[in-house]
């Protein structure tokens, strides 16, 4: 595993987050290191995918610092910020192919925008992304044509276009077969085993976190609850984690008068 | 009574925070169009043709036949007053000025609102809901540039090209009709409609249709960018594109036309 460099890639100190009244992170902080898988694990609606949001700059936090290689991303603006994004691939829940263009025309989009390369280059450039993430051939079909499975696949391909340091994955094999899902982490991984890719991966499958994390950092209810490998999150006796590494149902009777009082403020 | 006045005072800001998000919109879209082509930033010029064929060549054939029919009605409506004085000769008058100075021009921004701008809404609004919208932004390219400017550029000019043609097709419903029911030998019919065109009348009715290219489109990438929340989300906001559009057609063809009476 990789654990020799000790810089972190990624600083978010005190992260806070609203939609209007709800505050989804509450004070969120972590450091992600050089070249490891780092997995936020969480519930659903836990804030993992806000968090991720804000990491890769579609939102700006209500308060809280997030630095990419020691710079102040929330405070940059313009310019900077797109050479910064530069760096940077994310990978979306559904993929977030665009609809209207073939696969390779998918990929070469961040070439063809951000690169002055001849177009001979560029399609040399995209089949070799494609071949990477094992879609060999497929540059001609439309994004509708593939199987969920290859076009989360296409969707990392996309996102390595640029030959990023940092890449993000939100949910990666979510919604696929338990196989196609197991490809994808051993995409993830060998992704990062080859380029020394420091990713950060949101998930709420166990059997991900066992197969990809280098570092886990549990999110519940937009606190972080626990950080550490794996081993140490499995030795935590926080009962949230607890809980979420056994699978077990919440505790029915309490969840309901929890429930009841939501409901009613009274005790 | 507080009450009412709180709830105008939340529309009031309501309407006040729609007036600056589309005015950024506007700003930033010009700036995509005009100033950064110039700083070597690129505009998607074979977009904008793809977006022109769409919007305007293809919107050519329901044009034309309601136009045609638009033109027929406008002269038998005419020749039911004018019949009485013995004037049907002037149907070709009344035809060609009011093609051009509000028919032909309402008429095509109307269908183009139902072909066009309700297409950008649904496609902007279901990318939005992909997330691709977010996808752009976070590879860096801008969705103003990649996916607004060309489509602004190609309906302002869409708009006012299908009004030319609506135009003549119009007058031609109208001559079809006047000489075949009414009665009006063809001859006199071109020599009238050719004494009543007006370059006045022609500049009023494309200057119209620009600013209701500017509307549809607007209003079609707005309502777009509105969407949240799944396939019912776009639906929802699809229908309001096309009834809001509608809506801005109509006024600023009242505007246009109060304008121009005092001129
Ligand atoms: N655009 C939004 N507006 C308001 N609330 C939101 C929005 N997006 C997410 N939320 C809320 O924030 C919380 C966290 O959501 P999210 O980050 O998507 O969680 P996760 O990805 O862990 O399931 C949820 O309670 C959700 O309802
Ligand atoms: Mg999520």
């Amino acid at each position: 595993m990789m654990t020799d460099t000790h810089e972190p890639i990624i600083e978010v100190e005190n992260l806070v987050v609203r939609y209007g009244e709800h505050t989804v992170l509450d004070g969120v902080t972590f450091q992600v290191r050089r070249g490891e898988v780092f997995v936020i694990l969480g519930g659903s609606g836990s804030g993992k995918t806000t968090l991720l949001r804000n990491l890769v700059g579609l939102m700006r936090p209500d308060s809280g610092r997030i630095l990419i290689k020691g710079e102040d991303f929330t405070s940059m603006n313009g310019d900077d910020r797109i050479e910064l994004r530069k760096k940077i691939g994310m990978c979306f829940q559904g993929s977030a192919l665009l609809n209207s263009i073939s696969v390779g025309e998918n990929v070469a989009l961040p070439l063809r925008e951000h690169t002055k390369l001849e177009d001979s280059t560029i399609e040399i450039m995209t089949k070799i992304k494609l071949e990477l993430v094992g879609l060999g051939g497929v540059e001609d079909y439309l994004p509708s044509e593939l199987s969920g499975g290859m076009k989360k696949r296409a969707g990392i391909a996309r996102a390595m276009a640029m030959d990023p340091e940092i890449i993000f994955y939100d949910e990666p094999s979510a919604g696929l077969d338990p196989i196609v899902g197991a490809g994808i982490d051993v995409l993830i991984r060998k992704m990062q085993e080859t380029f020394q890719l420091s990713s950060v991966v949101v998930t709420h499958e166990m059997e991900s976190v066992k197969a990809i994390a280098d570092t886990v950092c549990m999110l519940q209810g937009g606190r972080v609850v626990g950080i550490g490998s794996l081993e140490e999150l499995e030795r935590a006796d926080h009962p949230y984690i607890q809980q979420f590494f056994a699978r077990r149902p919440y505790d029915e009777e309490a969840e309901d008068s929890a429930y009841a009082r939501a409901l009613t403020g009274l005790d | 009574m507080i009450a009412v006045v709180g709830r105008l005072g939340r529309w009031a800001l309501n309407q006040l925070a729609v007036g600056v998000q589309v005015s950024v919109l506007m700003v930033d879209t010009m700036s995509w169009l005009v100033i950064a082509p110039l700083r070597g930033k690129g505009f998607r010029f074979r977009s904008a043709v793809e977006h022109f064929v769409e919007f305007g060549v293809r919107s050519l054939p329901i044009v034309g036949m309601i136009c045609f029919l638009v033109g027929v009605i406008i002269a038998l409506q005419s020749s039911y007053t004018l019949d009485k004085w013995g004037a049907n000769r002037f149907i070709a008058a009344l035809v060609a000025v009011s093609a051009m100075r509000e028919m032909a021009p309402l008429m095509t921004a109307v269908l183009i609102t139902g072909r066009s701008g309700s297409a950008i809404t649904a496609e902007i609004g279901t990318m939005k809901v992909g997330e691709e919208i977010d996808a752009l932004k976070v590879m860096g390219l801008n969705p103003i540039k990649y996916l607004v400017a060309p489509k602004f550029a190609a309906m302002v000019l869409a708009v006012p090209c299908v009004t030319v043609i609506a135009i003549f097709i119009m007058i031609l419903g109208g001559l079809t009709a006047s000489v075949l029911v009414v009665g009006v030998d063809s001859r006199v019919y071109l020599d009238m409609t050719l004494q009543s065109l007006a370059e006045k009348d022609l500049v009023l009715g494309l200057v119209k249709s620009v600013f209701f290219g500017i509307a549809i489109c607007w209003v079609g990438v707005y309502r777009g960018l509105q969407v949240e929340g799944g396939a019912e989300g776009v639906g929802r906001q699809t229908t309001s594109s096309v009834v809001t559009s509608i809506f801005l057609i109509i006024l600023i063809d009242l505007v246009f036309t109060v304008l121009f009476y005092f001129v």
